[in-house]
């Protein structure tokens, strides 16, 4: 890489009082900050998430465990999976988009830099407001404790006369306000990558990750308004006597169920679709080829978020739905596999001919694919409903949806992190830390949750704080604990990783990894207003025209 | 490795080939505000068809709810006042929009009155509140939050109006106001939705 | 890297355990006709999910394999190749052809077990859940019990199938006993129905698995299946009053004058309370508090004076009762065969 790189007046590097600093990031609308911002508020959450599954681990390790109590045990799943889905999940997500998509698409900022900032502080206040709970949330006995309703929240367990006090109105009132931060955010990144892009990118020139998170925020809109609908319907129950889900007056436990899941499934796909998307970003740099068919990976990523509308049901077909239904929600569910199939074969097609670079972000993104691979296969699985009859709340399930969750979205998010760290920081992250902690993440990862679904099949149900010894659980599930120490040392090995390379990491120079999309044109960290000029493109891999000006993509698309 | 130094040598000095013309972002994110409201509304509609008739005690809609025509009325027709309140804007005609933009907010304000009327009716002749039975919390609730987005309307078009009446809206602004009554048609296409719910489809 | 498949194929013959008759909850061991319909299907499925694996699987390591970057083409880039709609329909066409063949071997199982017709001589069972213990009760025979649900075994000569009706009288809660049947969710307001015909008598384990509340772990089920004899003498002597003992009545009357009765109902005596089991014939039963411990006289006691030390969470008060009440009152409990 030429080392006479653009010479961009940098952000202000003198050194200044903190409390100015301080003040700068809180009141900041730039949309690289705000998406920082969001990455370190996630991972904040993701250590605590982290902290309560390793202490829902331990106290499963051997059977009739009493290392905490079934209360504490109920309420630490229920905060895990609150804490995991609506506050890393969702805001890291939102961070990394906020961060690349106005870069990718050869903008400024976002189309609504002050509401960009309005849904990052919601998104916080949410996650506080959850957490107020341990101090605030007085039970029957008045002490604080959090939720314990688990983040299903099905009534009527979730309802006043069984859910007494004020914990479960923590929950209600965090995962309504987190859904208006996400209705925000999601407009705002409609209306910027609809009317923002730089003259030459049409739509059918935009990157993989800005149609990727376009369809994503489309979905959101559908997808989180039903639940914080849901919510309303709970508040009112729990507050003004209504009887939304009260079953001693007519109303229905089932209809929450689909209330929730119709947001609760398309979630998993608003949350895996972004991933898709680093996916489709670094697959081709490392494999040195243009991502294979680009227009077939939209139309199958949109086609993904129609049908993945008409599946919820599928995590209720225990429930004693009529077998018209319970055959419907099956095949819709498994017609999702096609379009998903579709897409790991043509990351595949990538990678077939290419010169494939083993760097951590591209470890990540092949344990992605094999991983992805799986969970996919044991959702195929799950939809077979008889198959689902004995499989479904088992920890075949919980294997399951981990699966896809750790080793579908959270591995994308570590090769995001590897491959755009650079960009964000200016440094590179150490690759021997990286793989220290990518292998001993594989290791843990595998041995947890390959082990975990053997339980579920022996008939080991989950959300249980203890269970009856002589099952042949026992072995298995000291197994999968000592799989999440190891995850556990992993992600410590991450957060070193990410603090020391910041200090002490290689120059990144504007563009490390050879890539092709316009956030490597500018210097790392990028300025404050990203282009000093609009670039103007002709292909969807504007750097690659720059660098080969001989065999532009422009002549073939 | 040259033409990294000056990326996009011809981005400054010849303009993009052709024009190059996008949607404008109010549009846009109004459009998808709607689309997300127009889900949390089918909730609320889906749950009160849902529970019709299932109520476990009296009273039933059939007994109890007078159809609001002549408060429906004005509901729609604030539609059609807020739409040339914006085209005189468009025109410059700033006089005949401030004055359309009144009548919007009064037709508006006029709906909210026949809400609460009604509410009153129902809780004072009736006994029936949000918790009497399925049928008061699930009426309550979709009205209510009709009511709300009509109330939130309001508030929007009243800063309007006192911005309009200290002369600060101009032709330029037509593009906004244009924004803020694509809400207020959506929140009147809700409320024909939720009319044909309430007092045709539910009684 | 650990092929799940391989875990998979691995567990089913580990379903062979030396002691087959108790305390399986493996769904790979069917005793009952939903549960090894279901397990074909399984099995099915698991076949098809194989081969698609091995055939993906094969091809990323071959590519992950063959396209390595080497030093020696360092600087060159491959070939760069868009896509081929070729190759694109031929991977959509196939996915959506295996599609077809599962769904209609999934709507094929859905159909059987779900739609299958109650015969005549079939057993009515009405299961309520409760937070956090399960009511079986027989409307044709007259019974109620709790927890530990007797039926007659049903060979295909004789089928006496089970058919459940499933209430809830406050959270859900599910119903499962891998080896018998899928499970199938108790929700209030909302009755359902599922049906069982285990081939063999023995002991069938289960627990509650829908997240009901703080004792959700120790809701436990134990199915005993009988043979016609067994399970006719079991019914006749369920359906008697409580037995009267003189030597008790001390404890009976410790019974009678306490909140006991609030909840507990006994055959025969002035206690009918709904809230909790009915204890007519407790030691005709293994266990108590759903499961959670082994019906002894100690465990009585305990679970008595207690609840917390058995099943913490659990809505059982404990009983403020002296030591010598407490004895006459577990005395009581003992005679109730």
């Amino acid at each position: 890489m030429s080392s006479n790189v653009m010479t961009m007046p940098n952000v202000q590097m003198e050194r200044r009082h903190w409390l100015s600093a301080l003040h700068d990031w809180v009141t900041t609308l730039d949309h690289k900050r705000i998406g920082i911002l969001y990455i370190l508020y996630a991972l904040l959450f993701l250590v605590v998430g982290g902290i309560e599954a390793v202490i829902i681990r331990i106290q499963l390790i051997r059977p009739h465990n009493s290392f905490v109590s079934p209360q504490v045990f109920n309420r630490m799943f229920t905060m895990h999976g609150t804490t995991m889905i609506f506050f890393v999940a969702i805001p890291i997500l939102f961070g990394f988009a906020n961060y690349l998509v106005p870069l990718m698409i050869g903008a400024r900022d976002m189309a609504f830099p002050r509401l960009n900032a309005f849904g990052f502080w919601l998104t916080a206040l949410s996650g506080f407001l959850l957490y107020f709970s341990l101090l605030g949330g007085s039970g029957l006995y008045g002490a604080g404790n959090a939720p314990d309703i688990s983040w299903w929240a099905y009534a009527p367990l979730a309802m006043k006369a069984f859910s007494p006090g004020h914990s479960s109105d923590y929950w209600t009132l965090a995962v309504l306000l987190a859904g208006f931060g996400s209705v925000a955010t999601a407009i705002n990144l409609i209306a910027t990558i609809l009317c923002l892009r730089c003259p030459g990118m049409k739509l059918t020139r935009m990157p993989m990750l800005a149609w990727l998170n376009l369809t994503m925020a489309g979905m959101l809109l559908i997808v989180i308004t039903p639940l914080s609908a849901a919510q309303i319907m709970l508040l009112i129950d729990r507050y003004l006597g209504g009887h939304f889900f009260d079953t001693q007056a007519g109303g229905s436990a089932v209809l929450w169920m689909h209330f929730f899941w119709i947001f609760g499934h398309p979630e998993v796909y608003v949350l895996i679709i972004p991933c898709f998307a680093f996916m489709s970003e670094i697959i081709p740099v490392f494999s040195r080829k243009p991502i294979f068919g680009y227009p077939v990976m939209v139309a199958a990523t949109v086609c993904i978020a129609f049908v993945s509308l008409s599946v919820w049901a599928h995590h209720m077909f225990s429930v004693g739905m009529n077998s018209y239904a319970n055959s419907f929600f099956a095949i819709t569910t498994m017609a999702v596999g096609v379009p998903t199939g579709i897409k790991i074969f043509n990351w595949l097609g990538t990678m077939w001919g290419g010169r494939i670079q083993f760097k951590v972000p591209m470890l990540f993104s092949i344990a992605f694919l094999f991983q992805f691979l799986i969970a996919g296969l044991t959702g195929i699985m799950l939809a077979a409903a008889p198959f689902d009859w004995q499989l479904s709340y088992s920890y075949f399930v919980v294997a399951h949806f981990h699966y896809v969750i750790v080793g579908g979205i959270l591995f994308a998010l570590f090769a995001a992190f590897y491959y755009w760290y650079p960009k964000v920081t200016g440094k590179m992250l150490s690759e021997t830390l990286g793989k220290w902690h990518f292998w001993l993440f594989v290791i843990g990862f595998h041995m947890t949750f390959d082990v975990m679904h053997i339980p579920g099949l022996l008939g080991m149900p989950r959300r249980i704080y203890t269970y009856e010894p002589g099952r042949g659980w026992d072995t298995l599930n000291l197994i999968i604990t000592l799989g999440a120490f190891i995850q556990g040392m992993a992600v410590l090995v991450f957060v070193s990783n990410l603090i020391l390379s910041y200090f002490n990491g290689a120059r990144a120079g504007n563009d490390p990894w050879d890539a092709w999309t316009l956030e490597w044109s500018v210097s790392s960290p990028p300025p404050a207003y990203n282009f000093a000029s609009i670039p103007v493109v002709a292909s969807r891999r504007p750097l690659w025209d720059l660098k080969h000006p001989e065999d532009p993509d422009s002549r073939y698309e | 490795m040259n033409a990294m130094t000056t990326p996009f040598p011809g981005a400054a000095p010849t303009p993009f080939p052709g024009t190059w013309s996008l949607p404008y972002r109010g549009k846009v994110a109004m459009a998808g505000l709607i689309i997300a409201e127009s889900a949390i509304f089918t909730i609320f509609v889906v749950a009160y068809l849902f529970y019709a008739g299932k109520s476990l005690s009296g009273p039933t809609p059939g007994e109890v709810l007078e159809t609001p025509i002549f408060f429906t009325v004005c509901l729609l027709s604030s539609s059609l006042t807020i739409h040339f309140a914006v085209k005189s804007l468009a025109r410059g005609k700033r006089r005949a929009f401030l004055s359309l933009w009144v009548a919007t907010i009064l037709l508006g304000g006029l709906f909210l009155f026949g809400t609460g009327r009604e509410w009153h009716r129902l809780m004072s002749e009736h006994g029936l509140t949000i918790s009497t039975n399925l049928f008061g919390t699930t009426y309550y609730s979709l009205v209510g939050l009709h009511a709300f987005h009509v109330t939130a309307g309001l508030v929007m078009l009243s800063v309007v109006a006192v911005f309009g009446f200290a002369g600060r809206v101009g032709t330029d602004q037509s593009r906004r106001t244009d924004v803020l009554a694509m809400y207020w048609h959506f929140v009147d296409a809700v409320w024909v939705v939720v009319f044909t719910v309430v007092y045709i489809l539910g009684r | 890297m650990l092929a799940l498949l391989f875990l998979l194929v691995a567990t089913a013959p580990g379903a062979a355990r030396e002691d087959p008759s108790n305390g399986l909850t493996n769904i790979f061991a069917p005793e009952s006709t939903p549960a090894k319909s279901i397990l074909d299907l399984s099995l099915f499925v698991l076949v098809i999910t194989g081969i698609i694996f091995s055939v993906v699987f094969t091809l990323l390591v071959y590519s992950i394999v063959k396209f390595r970057g080497r030093a020696v083409d360092a600087g060159r880039e491959p070939a760069q190749v868009y896509g081929s709609t070729q190759i694109e329909l031929a991977w959509t066409i196939i996915p959506i052809l295996i599609v077809v063949v599962l769904f209609l071997a999934t709507a094929r199982t859905i159909h059987a077990v779900q739609d299958a017709p109650q015969p005549a001589t079939a057993l009515e069972v009405t299961a309520i859940g409760h937070q956090f213990w399960w009511e079986f009760r027989y409307p044709r025979l007259g019974i109620v019990t709790a927890n530990e649900l007797h039926i007659p075994v049903s060979d295909a000569a004789h089928p006496t199938p089970t058919f459940l009706q499933l209430f809830s009288a406050d959270t859900d809660h599910s119903f499962w006993i891998p080896q018998l049947a899928g499970k199938t969710d108790l929700i209030p307001n909302h009755p359902n129905r599922m049906w069982m015909d285990p081939h063999r008598t023995g002991i069938f384990l289960g627990q509650c698995a829908q997240y009901c509340g703080t004792q959700h772990a120790k809701m436990l089920l134990r199915v005993s299946v009988d043979g016609p004899e067994d399970f006719n003498a079991w019914v006749r002597s369920q359906q008697q009053p409580a037995v009267e003992d003189e030597k008790v009545i001390a404890g009976r009357r410790v019974f009678e004058t306490t909140a006991c009765i609030n909840c507990h109902r006994i055959g025969g005596t002035v206690a009918n309370g709904q809230f909790g089991p009915d204890l007519t014939h407790l030691m005709s039963r293994e266990t108590i508090a759903s499961g959670a411990a082994e019906n002894t006289a100690g465990n009585l006691r305990l679970w008595i004076k207690k609840p917390e030390a058995l099943k913490p969470g659990s809505l059982m008060p404990a009983m403020q009762l002296s030591d010598a009440d407490l004895d006459s009152l577990v005395g009581y409990m003992e005679s109730l065969q």
